[in-house]
């Protein structure tokens, strides 16, 4: 017992090289990834003549990167927000200006001559610019973010009163995009597939694949900056807000900031995947982007994949969204009773998700399937009877 | 003879009508070790409450070292140097130990530090002797989740310990421990009482003997008497509102 107790104060050497091999390891496991989404995946897809899957998993990446956010405010910090669609909108809504306003010199978008308008409102004349949209599609959900988690954070609303203020706000921004025709074309939306972009019109399948290289590369630096946030001091305070945020105001820490901060992180992640995926579905419209369940959806790719996992997240929103589609192509209708009965049995039978279920219990079941079980828990907790007590009791 | 650590003066608390502090008046010199003992309801978490910003009274004042604190947040109190263990242990259980410490000894503690800041050689010094002292050395690197409730306890008094506060409030800090574990943090506080001044609160009058030095009996929002233990216990109005009532249940 003595001679354990000198090593294990000052990490151990073997536990940085162990740290510094599994980085090695997960960096190599994206990068495979990433590039079989990038070279094998297309043209294999395009082989076996599923050309239409491609355009389908670029929109489906596209949304993961939104999901990533859901994961990093709800799984790490434990601010359920079933408003994320603002965000995501609001990235789909700038780009979508921006390529409305892709016309000859002196003209405005169609269909501004049906409501009467003649001049094109003041705050679309930014969006000519490329580089102004570019940065607005990250940066107008990232403030907007930033204002409404401060007024709510601030005044230390939490828990479900936070849900239900995000939901709210996502209503009042349907009803403002929905209604009103002579500023953003109302209820109609934009549509972006006829406009042009880089000389080409933007459903041109070599623009599409541009898009979707992106939604992939995106998604990529997406995961690293959450991975990044998360796994140091920064993970740890979001890790302790969530489980007891009164208690972390006591140890001299402000939780607002970290919340805001974090909150318009993942406003960002939504802005990016909501014109990413705009562009490549060629329109955008509130009752898509701004509706309720929209918004609950991403919520719910979240929780199937695994909260607090990351690879959770995408992986939930690809298989959720394949789902979807596959279901509804040849069951129109079960469609919603399916994702019901899928949120039912996520939470019932895996509250973890499935990444969460299998980087816990389920690694285990699988070794005891396999036949090779083992002890691989720390030995001397395993004699403990004290720690056997907690865990048996620590359910609650 | 030392200067003042806290002063309190006709601190008045009421909730909706109840008042669960009232007028009450209280100081503490620097470096000592006090006891607040009192029957249910006499207001003794509501008085730590106050101290730490999380509850406003109505009236009156409390002064940390001669500074007026009330208008300040929980997250600054703490930080101008009183620290608070909660009646349950309530550390980040999905922590290991070692990054609870981490956490409540970082000297930066915003979002820009938390962000880039890396634990300096000094604090990754103080968490290592913490673990050491609190004899978590050797379970530092698991979830705080698996630790026993004594050791949870402990580990708490060490988060307590690594934000260097001035005083150190805690509340109930045996509650539910064994005898040993209840001699053990007895001499972790005795220890810590060396270099900090210290407030406890306690129901276990065996380990309010083992501790005392000074204690005040709060009973219905006032300071009932104050003294040492033996002055307290022969006190005939402490005897009829706590010490006898405990005789009583006892029996």
């Amino acid at each position: 017992m003595v001679e354990t107790l000198e090593p294990a104060v000052e990490p151990r050497k073997g536990v940085k090289a162990r740290k510094r091999r599994a980085f090695v390891m997960e960096v190599a496991i994206v990068a495979v990834i990433a590039l079989l989404l990038l070279i094998v995946i297309p043209p294999l897809l395009s082989a076996l003549g599923q050309g239409v899957r491609v355009n389908q998993l670029g929109r489906y990446l596209a949304l993961a990167i939104a999901a990533l956010g859901i994961d990093l405010i709800w799984g790490y910090t434990g601010l359920l927000s079933l408003g994320h669609g603002i965000f995501f909108a609001l990235g789909g809504y700038a780009l979508g200006m921006y390529l409305q306003l892709q016309l000859p010199a002196g003209q405005i978008p169609d269909f501004f001559s049906l409501y009467g308008v003649s001049e094109l409102p003041a705050f679309w004349q930014p969006f000519y610019s490329f580089p102004f949209t570019l940065l607005a599609i990250w940066l107008i959900p990232t403030l907007v973010a930033a204002a409404l988690g401060y007024l709510v954070f601030r005044n230390r609303i939490r828990g479900v009163y936070f849900s239900i203020l995000t939901q709210a706000a996502l209503i009042v921004f349907f009803n403002f995009f929905n209604g009103q025709q002579k500023l953003i074309n109302g209820t109609n939306g934009l549509k972006t597939d006829t406009s042009t972009i880089f000389g080409m019109q933007a459903s041109d399948p070599r623009i599409q694949t541009i898009f979707y290289v992106l939604s992939v590369l995106l998604l990529v630096a997406g995961y690293a900056l959450c991975r990044w946030l998360t796994s140091g001091r920064m993970g740890r305070m979001l890790v302790a807000i969530r489980d007891d945020e009164p208690r972390v105001r006591f140890s001299g820490y402000n939780p607002t900031g970290f919340k805001v901060f974090v909150f318009a992180i993942s406003a960002a992640l939504a802005g990016i995947a909501g014109a990413l995926y705009t562009v490549q579905s060629g329109i955008i419209t509130p009752s898509s982007a701004l509706s309720t369940a929209f918004s609950i959806e991403m919520v719910i790719w979240v929780a199937v994949g695994g909260r607090a996992t990351l690879v959770g997240a995408i992986f939930g929103t690809l298989l959720v969204n394949f789902a979807k589609t596959l279901l509804s192509e040849q069951f129109p209708e079960i469609w919603l009773f399916f994702q019901g009965a899928l949120f039912l049995a996520v939470v019932t039978i895996l509250p973890n998700g499935i990444i969460g279920w299998l980087r816990t219990d389920g690694w285990f079941w699988l070794k005891s399937v396999l036949g090779r079980d083992r002890l691989s828990t720390y030995p001397s907790l395993e004699t403990d009877p004290e720690v056997e007590y907690e865990r048996e009791n620590s359910g609650d | 003879m030392n200067e003042k650590i806290l002063e309190i003066e006709n601190l008045t608390v009421s909730f909706s009508g109840f008042k669960a502090i009232n007028n009450l008046n209280f100081s503490m010199d620097a470096g000592e070790l006090r006891v607040v003992i009192g029957p249910n309801g006499a207001g003794k978490t509501t008085f730590m409450d106050v101290i730490t910003g999380k509850t406003k009274p109505q009236e009156g004042n409390v002064r940390f070292k001669g500074r007026n604190i009330l208008p300040y947040k929980e997250h600054e109190i703490a930080c101008m140097g009183i620290g608070r263990k909660f009646q349950t242990p309530r550390v980040y259980l999905k922590l290991t130990p070692r990054e609870n410490l981490e956490l409540s000894c970082a000297a930066q503690k915003n979002v820009f530090a938390a962000l880039f800041g890396k634990p300096s050689g000094s604090e990754r010094r103080t968490v290592n002797g913490l673990l050491e002292t609190i004899g978590l050395a050797n379970k530092a690197d698991i979830p705080a989740e698996l630790l026993s409730h004594g050791e949870k306890q402990r580990l708490e008094i060490g988060m307590l310990v690594a934000q260097s506060p001035d005083l150190l409030l805690v509340d109930e800090p045996v509650a539910g421990l064994t005898d040993e574990e209840t001699e053990a943090v007895g001499n972790l506080l005795l220890a810590l009482a060396e270099s900090h001044s210290i407030m406890v609160i306690e129901h276990d009058m065996e380990f309010v003997r083992q501790i005392a030095r000074k204690v005040t009996v709060l009973h219905q929002g006032t300071v009932l008497c104050e003294g040492s233990m033996d002055e307290v216990q022969n006190d005939p109005r402490v005897i009829e509102v706590y010490l006898g009532s405990q005789d009583e249940a006892d029996h």
